[in-house]
């Protein structure tokens, strides 16, 4: 079964495990989502369900949206995204909570990295850089990109400096520490894609299963 | 509460005696061997506390048959089985790297007179 909820980051901290080692964690606040629509192979042509997160206020949704939402009346969302299912157990107004997701369990996190603007090959492809003094002119410049002779052009995707960060990042198979779902919490070993009060998304791991 | 802060709030101790840089403390650590568990003590001079809620720590230096060792450890570790502060010392500086490069009668810190 494919499991998946909608939840914002917000922040990092230090816990302790059984053995006195200190584990960095990831908490995330995952409020109830509302299954707002229900997709089926016989009418949309594939299974899904499309969640709602995050409260609005109903005049600030437009008509054509409220109408959308209130087949599930339970409110306004601010976000709306669909996850496949494989099995049709869900109905519109279902809310799905934290405790799909039980500590142990591997989860993927999708979320937008934090933006960098326009960044040079240094930091964006980690390239070496030259000396930084004794006369060097070479300090964080990319070097040769494409011979005067031989190629005499640019390949096609060539490591250049550019626009950094603020893409759609997904970490795999990070473990569930903890979930407390009278707190809406998910707490996850190791980091995640994004700032804080960002919006992230967990899904079961595609890699491995328990 | 922020959450995060009451997450570290609940891996903290209240069990820790206050103590600063400069005081000489016995740290009791439990150490794990296959299924035995013993505890050993580690005494020295604290030269720094960091601070941080749950995140703290404080690094201990002790010289041991003339080499120096320094222990880090996290303030709010379940590894500490307790601590004992055995001096309050005086000095005047919250980090006390100097005396990585002082060795015998130099590297002595005086006790605080009343406390």
């Amino acid at each position: 079964m494919n499991k998946g909820i909608i939840g914002k980051k917000l922040g990092m901290t230090q816990v302790f495990d059984d053995d006195g080692a200190a584990v960095g964690v990831t908490a995330i606040e995952v409020e109830p989502s509302v299954v707002v629509q229900v997709k089926t192979k016989s009418k949309e042509g594939y299974d899904a369900i499309q969640l709602g997160y995050g409260r609005k206020k109903q005049k600030s949704v437009t008509k054509p949206l409220q109408g959308h939402f209130n087949k599930a009346n339970k409110g306004f969302f601010r976000k709306l995204q669909e996850f496949k299912t494989d099995d049709g157990k869900y109905e519109v107004g279902q809310e799905i909570t934290a405790d799909i997701f039980k500590a142990g369990d591997f989860v993927d996190v999708i979320g937008t990295s934090k933006g960098k603007g326009f960044a040079g090959v240094v930091k964006r492809h980690s390239f070496r850089g030259g000396r930084a003094t004794h006369g060097s002119m070479f300090h964080r410049a990319p070097g040769s990109i494409g011979a005067s002779a031989d190629p005499s052009r640019v390949f096609k995707g060539t490591r250049m400096g550019g626009h950094m960060g603020d893409v759609r990042k997904t970490i795999q198979n990070l473990k569930v520490w903890q979930v407390r779902p009278d707190r809406n919490l998910i707490l996850l070993k190791g980091s995640i894609p994004g700032c804080k009060n960002g919006f992230v998304l967990i899904k079961q791991a595609k890699k491995i299963s328990l | 509460m922020n959450i995060v802060e009451m997450i570290e709030k609940e891996h903290m101790r209240g069990d820790i005696p206050g103590f600063k840089a400069g005081d000489t403390v016995k740290v009791y650590v439990r150490i794990i061997e296959g299924q035995k568990q013993r505890i050993q003590a580690f005494e020295g001079v604290v030269i720094r506390k960091r601070r941080g809620s749950s995140r703290a720590n404080f690094t201990v230096r002790k010289v041991s048959y003339g080499i120096g060792v320094e222990r880090t450890f996290p303030l709010h570790s379940p590894v500490i089985d307790r601590i004992e502060v055995v001096t309050r010392g005086k000095v005047h500086r919250s980090r006390l790297y100097y005396l990585r490069s002082l060795r015998g009668k130099k590297a002595r810190i005086k006790e605080q007179a009343n406390n």
